[in-house]
């Protein structure tokens, strides 16, 4: 544990502690593909297995999905610019484009929660088929994901504006950054692989 | 739901599991409470993040469960032995060969080899705690609350009765009612979050924290095979995850991803588990080859021959384990294409791993053995090992699996392998490192006693089973028929034999605390190779006062042939070393609660767990604690004193 602090290079950077967390974030990201590429094997495994319930092609619908795309796309952009801001040592830019990421994020749930309930009240519910139930479970891990990542951003907007730009507070925002950016990958194959094959087929 | 319902009734031996339960706790509270320890079992134990002391509590965790599970396998060994016994009836038996291979793989293998991890690699690497001290607790905690949920279910609510491997449609609701299944779910997957941590945990230690100077190819090859054992775990586990989440939706929640119903696909179970499972069996005996390697050089008083042989062939094993998943279900139908593919990628296996074979028997060649009990564990390793190994290329063959197949050959193959592997490493690696951890060695002549029994039992119990495979007896049987039945007594001989030879090792362990020598100096067999053995006994809290600077393998022995320590007066400096916290114990306990809310299907404790766990990680991230120094006097005063000067 060495408490050597190096007196250049980005913040988040500077301590050992620092590098090391977000080394092990990092891994952590790729132990997140290997869950995710599971669902998303599972997924692909159960396709079309809809049983009596309704096929997919008539329930998705592009314009929902889109405006959620849209809203997720830009929360990464905005949360690429809150880091920005924290290299630039502001602590006022950067929770401004925080808070602005994470109200584009609960939109994006916000769609989410409205789409599984018009999915459910049309008799597609996770108990009535195996492409359901793989269906609710990818998108709802991700969805979960958003949830857990705007709670913990919360948590993390309070003690940067009560301690300012630390080593530690910094490092804590960048790994909330990459955590951020990888939901925003997963989602585009969401989009591509579940949303659009699914309205054609 | 009714008391009667809540606790298992009607089985004597189970009434008995409970009357012991009990006077064992009450023993324990009665102890800690007479003799006032439980300040100390809180402040040395329960908060540590302190990486030896963790090992430990992971052995000895792993030990218990050890026993646990040798008692399973002991009561199927006396069903077994004779025809029509009514020893244990069909359900019965059916719970215990579902809990003994759960617990032997899961909360024993995994946890046993883990705790060396955490004393040894740190040490072996010349840093003073693992990256994450805090989630090295959690994970400890992780993986004891999860074998406890899993434990306790044989007397609440009742075992899991589907084996460890739960195939679906018999491992869903429908087959299988009620919280037995829930129990192995929850359990894995309380004691999943650990493993996986751990595995992050010691990539980020092996990478970034080395001593000075040390390359990657000048680790110890224990300090290898740990690290690639990680990258398998961080690779596997989520798999495992996800297939366990899979199942409590489909149990809990009515989903219907392994159903016969809504068109579900039981197979796909098959599938993601030994996604997991194979790449599981490595991480069980990765780190025991690594074990093997630091003993066999150790005690041939030789470098290891062919060092980077031996890395290159633990990667390719590693890469290798990822690809032959389907040979644990040949006869399932994939058809012939699939079936050759894997069955040439899981002969593949066997090269490296013959490489391996070689270079120990290279490092043995021409050496000066010193005998040791540790010596004798890795000694006896590579025949009995090898005949493990050779069957499975037999079983790999996916035309003769059909044959094979879900018979006592298998059950013989894969014994040879996780018990001469994993088991042989477990107490070579423990009995080698046992005076870095408690400050004495174990006696050996005792040692030697515990050894024979353990592997001629071994021999005796798992050698005929190949035969009864041969003539014919399936697996999971609670009864057996007159033919097999002289093979199944010689069987039953054997288990009883290593039963023998671990009540000896457990005596041992009494025996050589009251009466071995105490360590005077810490390189404890004289011909230590690697840092660990450069530290003093007991180590420092601390591990080192100063850190040297590495320029070879075998790191120790240059130090040696230079005359230096790792206390270096002139290069003192405050050391920073993390706090203790009871944090990580209370959120798992929480998540405990709430997992045992999960198997009994009580939403409401289900959530208010949860709650209580997600509280604790806001706790955790409002936590600014910045540990604490130990000033260079403290760093002096302790060095004398566990140095001799």
């Amino acid at each position: 544990m060495s408490s050597h602090e190096l007196k250049t290079g980005p913040l988040e950077y500077r301590t050992q502690e620092g590098q090391m967390t977000i080394m092990g974030f990092w891994i952590f990201l790729a132990a997140e593909i290997v869950l995710f590429s599971t669902l998303f094997a599972t997924y692909a495994v159960l396709f079309g297995r809809t049983a009596d319930s309704t096929p997919p092609g008539e329930l998705f619908e592009p314009g929902i999905v889109l405006i959620m795309t849209f809203l997720l796309l830009t929360s990464s952009f905005t949360c690429g610019l809150a880091i920005h801001e924290m290299r630039r040592g502001s602590v006022k830019g950067l929770l401004i484009w925080m808070m602005i990421t994470l109200l584009l994020g609960l939109g994006f749930l916000g769609f989410e929660i409205y789409e599984f309930i018009h999915y459910t009240h049309e008799g597609a519910t996770m108990q009535s088929s195996a492409f359901w139930s793989a269906f609710f479970t990818l998108a709802g891990t991700h969805g979960l994901h958003v949830t857990l990542g705007i709670g913990w951003a919360i948590l993390l907007l309070i003690q940067v504006a009560k301690r300012g730009l630390t080593p530690r507070t910094s490092r804590k925002f960048f790994v909330i950054g990459l955590y951020w950016h990888f939901l925003d990958v997963v989602w585009i194959f969401i989009f591509t692989s579940v949303y659009l094959i699914g309205m054609v087929v | 739901m009714q008391l009667d319902e809540f606790f298992v009734t009607g089985e004597p031996l189970i009434y008995a599991g409970m009357v012991s339960i009990a006077l064992v706790s009450a023993a324990i509270l009665f102890i800690l409470t007479y003799f006032k320890k439980w300040g100390w079992l809180w402040r040395e134990w329960l908060t540590t993040v302190d990486h030896k002391k963790i090992g430990v509590m992971y052995i000895l965790s792993a030990l218990a469960m050890l026993f646990r599970g040798g008692a399973d396998a002991l009561m199927m060994r006396t069903q077994l032995a004779f025809p029509n016994m009514n020893f244990l009836n069909a359900q019965h038996y059916d719970e215990i060969f579902t809990t003994h291979g759960t617990v032997m793989i899961i909360f024993m293998a995994m946890p046993f080899l883990i705790g060396l991890m955490n004393v040894v690699v740190p040490l072996q690497i010349g840093a003073r705690d693992v990256a994450f001290p805090y989630l090295n607790a959690l994970s400890f905690w992780s993986f004891l609350f999860g074998a406890m949920l899993f434990n306790i279910s044989f007397v609440i609510g009742g075992s899991p009765d589907a084996g460890w491997t739960s195939y679906t449609p018999l491992a869903g609701a429908a087959m299988s009612p009620g919280p037995g299944q829930n129990f192995y779910l929850m359990g894995l997957q309380l004691s999943g979050i650990g493993t996986l941590a751990t595995g992050i945990n010691f990539m980020v230690t092996i990478l970034k924290m080395r001593a000075p100077g040390m390359k990657m190819f000048q680790m110890p090859i224990f300090t290898w095979s740990t690290l690639i054992t990680s990258f398998i775990i961080v690779f596997a586990f989520p798999i495992l995850t996800v297939a366990l989440a899979l199942m409590t939706l489909d149990r809990v929640f009515g989903a219907q991803f392994f159903t016969l119903t809504g068109e579900g696909m039981p197979m796909m179970w098959a599938n993601l588990f030994w996604m997991w499972g194979h790449p599981e069996v490595y991480i069980v005996i990765l780190p025991a080859f690594g074990i093997f390697s630091e003993v066999i050089a150790t005690f041939a008083r030789k470098q290891l021959f062919g060092y980077k042989a031996m890395v290159w062939a633990i990667i390719l094993i590693a890469g290798l384990s990822f690809l032959v998943w389907v040979h644990h279900f040949f006869t399932m139908g994939a058809g012939a294409f699939v079936n050759s593919v894997f069955s040439i990628s899981t002969m593949l296996i066997a090269v490296p791993t013959g490489v391996k074979i070689f270079n120990w028997l290279g490092t043995l060649y021409k050496s000066r053995i010193n005998n040791t009990v540790a010596m004798m564990w890795s000694l006896a390793f590579i025949p009995s090992f090898v005949i493990g190994g050779v069957t499975g290329v037999m079983l790999g063959m996916a035309s003769a699996d059909y044959q094979f197949h879900n018979s006592y050959f298998l059950v013989a193959h894969f014994h040879y392998v996780l018990i001469a592997g994993t088991v042989f490493a477990c107490f070579s690696g423990l009995v080698f490192w046992y005076p870095k951890m408690f400050g004495h060695k174990l006696n050996e002549r005792l040692g030697k006693w515990s050894f024979w029994f353990f592997v001629i039992g071994f021999h005796v119990c798992f050698f005929p089973q190949y035969f009864a495979g041969l003539d014919g007896m399936p697996r999971r049987v609670f009864t057996i028929i007159p033919e097999w039945m002289p093979l199944n007594i010689i069987s039953s001989v054997g288990a009883f034999g290593m039963g023998i030879g671990f009540a000896i090792f457990v005596f041992t362990v009494v025996y050589s605390y009251r009466y071995s020598e105490r360590e005077k100096t810490g390189d404890s067999w004289d011909d230590g190779r690697t840092l660990e053995w450069a530290t003093p006994t007991p180590v420092p809290f601390y591990n080192f006062a100063t850190v040297p600077h590495i320029n070879s393998m075998d790191a120790y022995v240059k130090l040696k042939e230079e005359g230096k320590t790792t206390f270096d007066e002139d290069k003192l400096e405050p050391i920073h070393m993390p706090s203790n916290t009871g944090q990580p114990f209370i959120m798992m306990a929480f998540l405990f609660v709430a997992s045992f809310g999960v198997v009994f299907e009580w939403m409401w404790m289900a959530i208010a767990g949860l709650i209580a766990g997600v509280v604790m990680m806001v706790i955790r991230s409002f936590d600014y604690d910045e540990g604490f120094h130990v000033e260079i006097d403290e760093i002096k005063r302790t060095e004398r004193s566990t140095r001799g000067l």
